[in-house]
């Protein structure tokens, strides 16, 4: 059965938008920061896969594994950061991760 | 010997200035008197040899600046008119020199002194023999500069500071019209040497130049323009104020400045450019109008004067007026006789009233002497001759020159000689009865003098006395001896110094006007001279009450005895004007204002303001950082995607524009924020 791949992009397109917002609109927890980070590389994840699907090409597949890879290796990094800066700050809220500015 | 007579002057300027510390005062003055007699003995033998035998002596000494068509060397021209003010310059210097001896000879500063009055000397002997208008040019700002150095010269009194200040920027005034001047010559006839200017003047008669976008005859133009320098240093009226105000230099210095010297300068220049001014009836017009209205003007201040010495520098004043308008009347030769008798006369007034400052413990004021007469004999004897030659006396000096002014005025026949007749009549009146006045108060009153300073007076020392002397002979009889020799009928004197217009020519007429008019000067100065006496005699609590009752009359006593308000005038109409306008015009607007806006200080603050705005674009909100990813990211992308779809159809340069409108508006938006 032919599936139109628009739909596909449209839903992989929608999540990396909503992963956006997620990182531009919230302004409190730095957890979910991270997991819209991880949303959009899912979604940029199955993007990959529907092109290589589509295009028959496995080389995209490869890639979408090699993502999979990075994304656990950066929400562990991520995460491990988040707790250093945790027993130092006693919070990981976003409102006070503002030393740093211009 | 001509290089001699010039430079004389100058080795004992250096000799004194820089020897002066070895050599002692008394030695300097003994070097600078001697170099400057020697000086003078050479100008005697030069005015035998080109006056008398009339053989002109030029000499070009070395190449000055030699540029493409511009040449102007140090040359000397040695012809009747020079020789004459050589004369007059070292005679009344020399004089004036040994004078200082004696009148300055408690200052501690008097190597100096002697070394400027023969610096002055110096330059004033350069600019008479110079052959080209540049050397005289030079000549003229050094008799500035040595004015000012001389009028400054006890400078640690502020009045002497200002005063030569004054000088020195009144004078410069006259000298841009002066340089103008010069500038106009050179563009005509492409050089600045005298003979060849004025042979080329008669064939430039109908040539039209523009100055300022207007266009004046070129002859009219030079003419005027040389007048405005000759109004600077001559003292005529507009800018003479500097001229009284000098009196703040030591008496000397008045003296051979203010009377002999320096002030000739601008009559010596408006006669050795005879042949411009003859070929322009125009400038000769204005010439005569301000000399005559300055004759009158300064005669009427220096009635109400009450400093001794400011009542013989507004005579001088007048007497400049006198001389400015004989040259405006086309009588060079005549205006030239009254230079040179004017100078004996008028130095032999203020080395008098220098001798009876100095004899007074330096009062000046009029109202504080009187009955000098007995204490000061020889010192009254000299004023009454110098008052006497001043008033035109009959065969005294100023009789000579004075009335012959008197008369060609008269005999011109148009509206500017009976103009400059009736204002010379009227002045000459006046004249005589200040100079009485001053005589009067002086010695012959009451003495209004403190005890002390009567108790210490003394009649003037030998080194005063002798120059008195020498100038009261001179003031007697060479406008007798030279009557002849300078105004005489069909005189070849002058030979080709002096160049007058056939239609111009009146001296002939002069001699024959009606036998009343001759009379006319001599009869108003014996009744301003009498009406004087009687005055200050009868009726002085009179006079007192006029001047002090009536409001009307004490206005008339303030308006003359503050010059016409002229000071006041020139300070609060024109220098605070322009002093307001330098400081908040061109500073305050300009320079502190427009450049440093798009200059420095405007650059830093932009670059500061629009750099702080740029920083806070970090918060340190990560959110934010992360929207500002965002959106920058879709700009690029879409810039560069609806650059490539749009490029074909819209002009690329109008977009830019846009966008910098957006930019530019923002910021204002900013701003305004």
């Amino acid at each position: 059965m032919l599936i139109d791949k628009s739909k596909f992009l449209f839903v992989a397109t929608s999540l990396f938008f909503i992963g956006l917002c997620g990182i531009m609109l919230n302004r409190k927890n730095i957890i979910l920061m991270l997991m819209s980070i991880e949303l959009m590389l899912l979604a940029v994840n199955l993007n990959l896969i529907v092109f290589s699907v589509f295009l028959d090409d496995i080389v995209g597949q490869v890639f979408a594994l090699f993502i999979l890879t990075v994304a656990a290796a950066e929400s562990a990094i991520g995460l491990a950061i988040l707790v250093v800066f945790y027993r130092i700050r006693g919070t990981v809220s976003i409102e006070y991760i503002n030393l740093l500015k211009g | 010997m001509y290089l001699l007579l010039i430079f004389f002057p100058l080795i004992g300027f250096i000799i004194s200035i820089f020897l002066g510390r070895f050599i002692s005062p008394k030695g300097s003055a003994f070097i600078s008197c001697f170099f400057l007699i020697l000086s003078f003995l050479l100008s005697c033998i030069s005015f035998f040899e080109v006056g008398l035998c009339r053989c002109p002596v030029y000499i070009k000494l070395a190449p000055w600046i030699d540029s493409e068509l511009f040449d102007a060397s140090w040359g000397f021209m040695f012809d009747s008119l020079t020789v004459s003010m050589c004369v007059l310059v070292t005679c009344i210097s020399s004089l004036v020199h040994i004078y200082s001896t004696g009148y300055m000879s408690h200052d501690p500063h008097q190597p100096r002194f002697m070394s400027y009055l023969s610096l002055f000397t110096f330059f004033m002997l350069m600019l008479v023999t110079s052959d080209n208008f540049i050397q005289l040019f030079f000549g003229w700002e050094g008799v500035g500069l040595c004015s000012y150095l001389l009028i400054n010269f006890w400078f640690t009194r502020l009045q002497a500071n200002k005063s030569a200040i004054k000088a020195m920027i009144i004078n410069r005034i006259g000298d841009f019209g002066l340089a103008l001047g010069i500038f106009s010559i050179f563009l005509a006839f492409r050089t600045v040497d005298y003979s060849a200017v004025f042979c080329l003047i008669p064939y430039y008669v109908n040539y039209n130049i523009f100055f300022f976008n207007i266009e004046f005859n070129l002859i009219t133009l030079i003419g005027l323009l040389l007048f405005v320098g000759a109004v600077g240093k001559s003292a005529q009226l507009g800018l003479h104020t500097w001229l009284p105000d000098a009196m703040e230099g030591p008496t000397p210095v008045s003296a051979l400045i203010h009377a002999a010297t320096m002030v000739t300068a601008g009559v010596y220049l408006i006669i050795r450019c005879s042949p411009i001014y003859e070929y322009s009836s125009s400038a000769l017009f204005y010439i005569t109008i301000i000399g005559a209205t300055t004759a009158f003007f300064a005669a009427s201040i220096g009635v109400f004067q009450n400093d001794l010495k400011k009542v013989i520098a507004y005579s001088t004043c007048s007497q400049l007026g006198y001389m400015v308008f004989a040259c405006g009347l086309s009588n060079y030769s005549v205006s030239m006789f009254h230079v040179l008798n004017h100078a004996y006369f008028k130095a032999l007034l203020f080395l008098s009233a220098g001798s009876v400052i100095h004899a007074l413990s330096d009062e000046q004021d009029m109202r504080r002497m009187g009955g000098l007469i007995q204490l000061l004999p020889f010192t009254y004897v000299m004023i009454v001759i110098g008052s006497l030659a001043l008033m035109g006396f009959p065969f005294l000096t100023g009789f000579y020159s004075k009335d012959v002014i008197l008369e060609i005025a008269y005999s011109k026949y148009n509206f500017l000689g009976t103009f400059a007749y009736w204002l010379g009549i009227f002045s000459a009146s006046i004249t005589a009865f200040y100079s009485f006045k001053l005589i009067y108060l002086t010695f012959i009153a009451n003495t209004n003098s403190y005890k002390t300073s009567m108790q210490s007076v003394h009649d003037a020392p030998f080194s005063m006395a002798f120059p008195l002397f020498i100038l009261s002979i001179c003031s007697i009889f060479v406008g007798y001896l030279t009557k002849d020799l300078f105004v005489g009928l069909g005189t070849p004197f002058w030979n080709n110094a002096i160049f007058i217009l056939p239609d111009h020519l009146n001296i002939i007429d002069a001699e024959f006007i009606p036998i009343y008019i001759k009379w006319i000067p001599f009869f108003v100065s014996v009744f301003g001279a009498l009406l004087a006496v009687i005055l200050y005699y009868f009726f002085s609590k009179f006079l007192f009450d006029v001047v002090s009752s009536n409001l009307l009359f004490n206005f008339a006593y303030t308006f003359f005895n503050k010059k016409w308000f002229f000071d006041r005038l020139q300070n609060e109409v024109f220098g605070s004007f322009l002093l307001k306008a330098g400081y908040n015009t061109t500073y305050k607007i300009i320079d502190k204002g427009l450049i440093e806006l798009f200059g420095p200080t405007g650059l830093s603050n932009l670059t500061f303001v629009i750099s702080k705005q740029v920083s806070l674009l970090q918060s340190g909100k990560v959110n934010q950082y992360a929207f500002l990813m965002f959106i920058f990211f879709i700009l690029f992308i879409s810039v560069s995607l609806v650059l490539t779809v749009v490029t074909p159809y819209i002009d690329l340069q109008l977009s830019f524009i846009f966008m910098l409108y957006v930019l530019i508006n923002n910021m204002i938006l900013n701003k305004t924020k």
